[in-house]
C-alpha cells in the first residue's frame, strides 16, 4: 500500500472530504441552520490547538525530555476552566464590535488604531511563520518516512531542490484550498462556519488516528501496558527518562513553560479566531471548558507507551518525531501507517488553514486597507468593487503566507527540532497577552503603553530567541550565542545579563513579558488616552456589564442616501439591504437623516469586512459633527455602576436591619416574658400575704366577738396571731431583701472572716430547732480556719436558711442533715446535704426561682412552707459576694445537696468590697 | 431575584477554587514530592499527572453540567 500513487490518491481524496464538508457547513450556514451549533463542535474546533506538533512532536519532547510536553496541553487545560470568565468577555465585545482577529481586537480596545492594529499584525505574521514552516516540515518528513522506510528519511528530504521539494508543492496544493474554503464568501464576512466544521473533523480523525498507533503499539505490539512497563523496568537507562530532571531548566522552566502555553493559548492567531471570532454561542464556552481539555488527555494518553517502546526497540536509530510511523512500520503494519499519516495531514493542514485565514484577514484588513483609504480611493469608487478587492487581498496574502513559510522552512526548518519552532512561536505569541489580557480588565491602559509593550516584547522575543535561531541555522556566526555579540558575554542571547541556567523559552520570556508589561503599565501610566481610547476601554473593561448599551453611540449627523452610499461603494447592494433592514429603516429616501442606530448598525457591517479602524475612518468620511457620543457612553457607565454600588450598599443596609429587627423581636419577647413574670409575682406575693393576714384576721375577729372565752383557748388563739405576724414580717422582709438584691441596693459589708466559724455558730443557731424536730445533724467543719471576704450577717443568713431548707426536706422518719466544709482549689466550699427525696436534675436550676415552691403546688407531705424566696435570696447574696450556689445531688445521704463556693481571701490582700452594688 | 444572582456568584466561587486547585496540583512542590517516589520505572510523576488532569476534568465537567442542569431546571 507504500506507493505514492495511493498515498497521493488518499491525500487528496481527504482534502477533497475536508472540502466537501466545509461546503456543507457554509451552505447549512447560509440557510440559517448553522451546522456548529453545538458546544462539542466548538471544542473540536479549539483542537486545532493540536497540531503537528502535537501529533509527531509529543512523541519525541517525552523520549528526550520527559512529561515536559504536557506542559503544553496543561497550560491550556488552566485557561480553559477560566474561559467561562476571559474568553466569554472576549467573546461578548467581539460580536458587538463585529471583531475579525486578534489585530482587530488589540486594535480597537485602544480607541480603533491603525498603527497598533498593523503592529499586531506584523508581529502576528513573523511569530507564526516558523510555526507554519513546522507544519511543512512534519507533512514532508512524514511522507518521506512512509515512503522510504526502513531508509532513512533524511537523505530523500536533503537532496532535493525547490521544483522537486515536496514541501513547496505542499505549501501551494494548500494555498489553493484554502483559498477556495476560507475565500468562498463574496461578502467578505468574518465567519468561516464551513471552515470550523471541516476543523472539527479534522480533530476527530487525528484524534482517532492516535488512539489507533497507541492502542496498537501497547495491546499488539507489547501484551498491554504492564508488560511495556515491565520491559522498561528492565532497562536501567529508561528508568530516569520519565522523572523531573529530563525538564529543561528544573523548576523553573516547568513553571515558565506552563505559563507560556497559558498565555499562548489564548494569544496565537489560530487560537483566538476560533475561540472567540468564530464562536457562534456564547453558552458554548461553559461545556467546552471541560470537553477540550477532555480532548487534550485523550490524545496525550499513549504518548509515553509510545515513546518508550520506541526507545525501548530502538527502531533503527529513528528520529524520536517519527515514532508514530516508524513503530507501526516496523510491526508491518499496512493500513495503520497511512490512517497515521491522514492523521498527521489533519493536524498540519488544520492549524495552516486557520492560521493562513486568521493571518490573510490581519494582512487584509490591517495592514493594506489602511493604506488603501489612505493614500488613494479611486480604485474603490465602483460599486461594490471592496469585497472583491478584499478576496483578491486575501487571496495573494494566503499565498504569500504559506509562501513565507516555505522559504522559511526551506531554509532554517532543518536547524531546529519541532519542539524549538513551536515554542518560539508561542513565546512570540504571548507578546500580545499584556494588551490583550490586562487591557480587559484595567481601563486606564492607553494606545502608547500597548504600544511600546509590543514592540518593547517583540524586539527582545527576536533577540533572545528567534536571532538564535539564525545563528544555530549558520546564517549569522554562531558566536553570538556562544560569545555574545562582539564578546559582550553579559549580550548572549540566551543568557541575557548573566541570567544562565534558565532554559532558553523561560529565558525569553522573562525578559520580553518584562520590558512588554513594565512599559506597557508605565507608559499607560503617564499618558492621557483620547476620548474615543477612553469609550472603547469602557465597552471592553465593562463588557460584561448588564446596562451596557449595545446600539446608537453615534451623534452626528448624515443622510440615508450618504450612507447607502457608502455602503454600496464598499459592499455592495446585498449589503445595503442588511444594514437597513437590521436597524428596522426602511429605505425611506436619499435625503432623510440617518438614525443613530443605522449609523451604528453601518458601521458594524463595514468593521466585520474591513476592520474597527477602517471602519471607523470611513464613518467619519461622510458623517458630520460630533460623530461618537462618547460623553453619555461614559457617563451612562458611571452612572450604572454607581447604581450598582447604591444598590449594593442598600443590600447591606438591608440586612443590617433584618439583623437589627431580629434581635428586637427577641428583646420584645423577652420583655413580655418578664412583664408575665412580674405579674405573677405579684400574685403570689399578694396571695402569700393574704394567707397569714387572713387567718389573723380570723382568730382577731373570732377573739373580738366572743367575750366568754376561756383563757387557754384565748392563749391559743393570740399565739397563732403572733405566729402568723412573724411570718408576715418574715415574709415582707424577704420581699424587701429580694426587692433590693435585683435593683442592686443590697448594701453589704464584706470583711476578711472565717466561713468555719460561721458555719457554726449558725449550726449552734438552728440546733435547738432541729432537735425539737428530731434532726440528726452532722457536721464537718474541723478543717481548720476557710478565710473568705463576706458579709457575716448576710453569710449567716444564707447558711441558716440552708439548714433550715436542709431539715425541712429531710427524710420523714429518720431525719439527717450533713453540713460540710472543704477547700477546692483557691476556694472553700460549704455544702448542706439531707436525707430526703431529692431534686431531680431538671428541677435543679427552677429550685432558685422565686416562689419555685408555691409553683410546686400544694406540699403533700404537710409541711410547714417557707416563702419560696430563701434560694432565690441566698443565690442573689452568694452572687454579690463573688461566690456561687448551686444545687446538687447528695453525695453522702442520698438527697438533696446545695453547696455554696466562695472565693478564699488571701492574708496580706485587704479585704476588698466585691464588685457591684 | 437575589437566588439566581447568589447562585451564579457561587458557581464562579467554585470555578475560581477548581482553577486555583488545578494550578496547584500541576505545579513543582507537589510535582517534586511525587517525582521523589522511589520506582523502577519512574512512572509515578506521568501516572500522578494524568490522574490529577482526570480529576480536573471531572470536576470541572461536574460544575459546569450540573450548573447547566439546574438552570434548564430554573427556566
Amino acid at each position: 500500500m507504500r506507493n505514492d500513487i495511493v498515498v497521493l490518491a488518499v491525500a487528496f481524496g481527504y482534502l477533497a472530504l475536508l472540502f466537501v464538508v466545509a461546503a456543507w457547513g457554509d451552505r447549512r450556514a447560509e440557510v440559517g441552520r448553522s451546522a456548529i451549533g453545538s458546544p462539542t463542535v466548538y471544542a473540536l474546533s479549539i483542537a486545532v490547538y493540536c497540531t503537528a506538533w502535537t501529533f509527531y512532536g509529543s512523541v519525541g519532547r517525552a523520549s528526550a525530555q520527559g512529561p515536559h510536553f504536557l506542559l503544553i496541553y496543561l497550560g491550556p487545560t488552566l485557561a480553559m476552566l477560566a474561559a467561562p470568565f476571559v474568553i466569554r468577555k472576549m467573546v461578548r465585545i467581539a460580536a458587538r464590535q463585529r471583531i475579525t482577529s486578534i489585530a482587530d481586537f488589540i486594535s480597537a480596545r485602544y480607541g480603533k488604531s491603525a498603527g497598533l492594529g498593523a503592529v499586531v499584525a506584523l508581529m502576528a505574521l513573523i511569530s507564526s511563520t516558523p510555526y507554519i514552516a513546522l507544519q511543512l516540515k512534519a507533512i514532508t518528513v512524514s511522507h518521506a518516512v512512509l515512503m522510504n522506510y526502513p531508509a532513512s528519511a533524511d537523505l530523500a528530504v536533503e537532496e532535493a531542490h525547490f521544483w522537486i521539494d515536496k514541501s513547496f508543492w505542499v505549501a501551494l496544493v494548500l494555498a489553493v484550498f484554502i483559498i477556495l474554503f476560507g475565500t468562498r464568501h463574496l461578502d467578505a464576512s468574518e465567519r468561516h462556519e464551513g471552515m470550523v466544521a471541516a476543523i472539527a473533523l479534522e480533530s476527530l480523525v487525528k484524534l482517532v488516528a492516535f488512539l489507533a498507533v497507541g492502542i496498537f503499539v501497547v495491546f499488539v505490539m507489547f501484551q498491554g501496558p504492564l508488560d511495556l512497563l515491565g520491559r522498561v523496568a528492565n532497562t536501567p537507562e529508561l528508568s530516569r527518562v520519565l522523572g523531573l530532571e529530563q525538564v529543561p531548566g528544573g523548576a523553573t522552566g516547568w513553571v515558565g513553560v506552563l505559563i507560556l502555553a497559558v498565555l499562548a493559548f489564548l494569544t496565537l492567531p489560530r487560537q483566538f479566531q476560533v475561540l472567540v471570532v468564530e464562536n457562534v454561542d456564547e453558552t458554548h464556552i461553559d461545556r467546552a471548558s471541560w470537553v477540550f481539555p477532555l480532548y487534550l488527555l485523550l490524545i496525550n494518553l499513549f504518548v509515553v507507551p509510545i515513546a518508550l517502546a520506541g526507545l525501548l526497540l530502538g527502531s533503527e536509530g529513528a528520529d524520536p518525531d517519527s515514532f508514530v510511523l516508524t513503530l507501526p512500520l516496523s510491526a508491518g503494519a499496512e493500513a495503520l501507517p497511512l490512517l497515521v499519516f491522514i492523521g498527521g495531514l489533519s493536524a498540519a493542514t488544520g492549524m495552516m488553514i486557520v492560521e493562513t485565514i486568521a493571518l490573510s484577514t490581519m494582512v487584509s484588513n490591517q495592514l493594506i486597507m489602511p493604506l488603501l483609504l489612505r493614500f488613494d480611493r479611486l480604485h474603490l469608487s465602483g460599486s461594490g468593487r471592496l469585497a472583491a478587492w478584499l478576496l483578491g487581498i486575501r487571496r495573494v496574502a494566503i499565498v504569500a503566507i504559506l509562501l513565507l513559510g516555505y522559504v522559511y522552512h526551506a531554509l532554517i526548518g532543518d536547524a531546529y527540532t519541532l519542539v524549538t519552532i513551536g515554542l518560539v512561536s508561542f513565546v512570540g505569541a504571548a507578546q500580545f497577552a499584556p494588551a490583550l489580557l490586562i487591557g480587559l480588565y484595567w481601563r486606564v491602559a492607553t494606545r502608547a503603553g500597548a504600544l511600546w509593550g509590543l514592540v518593547a516584547g517583540f524586539f527582545l522575543w527576536g533577540y533572545t530567541l528567534l536571532l538564535p535561531g539564525f545563528a544555530q541555522s549558520g546564517w549569522i556566526d554562531i558566536a553570538l550565542i556562544e560569545q555574545g555579540p562582539w564578546g559582550l558575554g553579559w549580550l548572549n542571547p540566551y543568557a541575557l545579563f548573566g541570567l544562565d541556567g534558565w532554559d532558553i523559552y523561560t529565558h525569553g520570556l522573562l525578559w520580553s513579558l518584562l520590558a512588554n508589561v513594565g512599559l506597557y503599565v508605565g507608559i499607560s501610566l503617564f499618558t492621557r488616552p483620547t476620548a474615543l481610547e477612553q469609550t472603547q476601554a469602557a465597552l471592553f473593561t465593562e463588557a460584561l456589564h448588564p446596562n451596557l448599551p449595545s446600539a446608537s453611540l453615534w451623534q452626528g449627523q448624515t443622510t440615508q442616501g450618504e450612507l447607502g452610499e457608502l455602503l454600496r461603494r464598499y459592499l455592495g447592494e446585498a449589503a445595503i439591504r442588511r444594514v437597513f433592514a437590521d436597524a428596522g429603516d426602511g429605505h425611506a429616501g436619499d435625503s432623510r437623516e440617518a438614525s443613530h442606530r443605522l449609523i451604528t448598525r453601518a458601521e458594524q457591517a463595514l468593521a466585520g469586512s474591513l476592520g474597527n479602524a477602517s471602519a471607523r475612518v470611513l464613518i467619519n468620511s461622510v458623517v458630520r459633527g460630533e460623530a461618537l457620543d462618547m460623553a453619555s457612553i461614559l457617563s451612562i457607565l458611571d452612572t450604572t455602576s454607581q447604581a450598582l454600588e447604591y444598590n449594593r450598599r442598600l443590600e447591606q443596609k438591608s440586612a443590617e436591619l433584618e439583623r437589627a429587627s431580629a434581635a428586637l423581636r427577641r428583646a420584645n419577647a423577652r420583655l413580655r416574658e418578664l412583664d408575665r413574670l412580674k405579674d405573677e409575682f405579684i400574685a403570689m406575693v399578694s396571695h402569700e400575704l393574704r394567707t397569714p393576714l387572713t387567718s389573723i384576721r380570723a382568730f382577731a375577729e373570732i377573739l373580738n366577738d366572743e367575750d366568754a372565752m376561756d383563757a387557754d383557748k384565748r392563749r391559743h388563739f393570740l399565739g397563732v396571731i403572733v405566729h402568723e405576724s412573724q411570718r408576715l414580717s418574715r415574709l415582707i422582709e424577704e420581699i424587701l431583701d429580694l426587692a433590693r438584691l435585683e435593683s442592686g441596693r443590697l448594701t453589704l459589708n464584706p470583711e476578711r472572716l472565717d466561713l468555719a466559724l460561721l458555719a457554726r455558730r449558725s449550726v449552734d443557731a438552728v440546733t435547738q430547732l432541729h432537735r425539737e424536730q428530731g434532726i440528726a445533724l452532722t457536721t464537718e467543719l474541723d478543717s481548720g480556719p476557710a478565710m473568705v471576704t463576706g458579709d457575716a450577717d448576710r453569710l449567716e443568713q444564707v447558711i441558716i436558711n440552708l439548714l433550715d431548707n436542709a431539715g425541712k426536706f429531710a427524710d420523714r422518719e429518720a431525719p439527717r442533715v450533713l453540713i460540710r466544709l472543704a477547700p477546692h482549689k483557691d476556694r472553700y466550699r460549704l455544702s448542706v446535704e439531707d436525707n430526703g427525696p431529692g431534686i431531680g436534675p431538671e428541677e435543679r436550676e427552677r429550685v432558685f426561682d422565686k416562689f419555685h415552691q408555691l409553683e410546686r403546688g400544694g406540699d403533700a407531705l404537710g409541711r410547714p412552707r417557707g416563702s419560696g424566696l430563701g434560694l432565690a435570696i441566698s443565690r442573689g447574696i452568694i452572687a454579690h459576694l463573688g461566690g456561687r450556689l448551686w444545687a446538687d445531688e447528695s453525695r453522702h445521704l442520698g438527697g438533696a445537696c446545695l453547696t455554696l463556693e466562695l472565693p478564699g481571701s488571701a492574708d496580706e490582700a485587704p479585704a476588698e468590697a466585691p464588685a457591684s452594688h | 431575584m437575589t437566588t439566581p444572582l447568589r447562585h451564579r456568584a457561587r458557581h464562579s466561587e467554585r470555578l475560581t477554587a477548581l482553577i486555583v486547585t488545578a494550578a496547584v496540583l500541576f505545579c513543582p512542590p507537589l510535582l517534586l514530592v511525587i517525582d521523589r517516589l522511589p520506582s523502577a520505572t519512574g512512572i509515578w510523576l506521568l501516572l500522578y499527572l494524568f490522574i490529577a488532569w482526570a480529576v480536573v476534568i471531572g470536576l470541572a465537567a461536574w460544575l459546569q453540567e450540573s450548573r447547566r442542569a439546574s438552570g434548564k431546571g430554573r427556566r
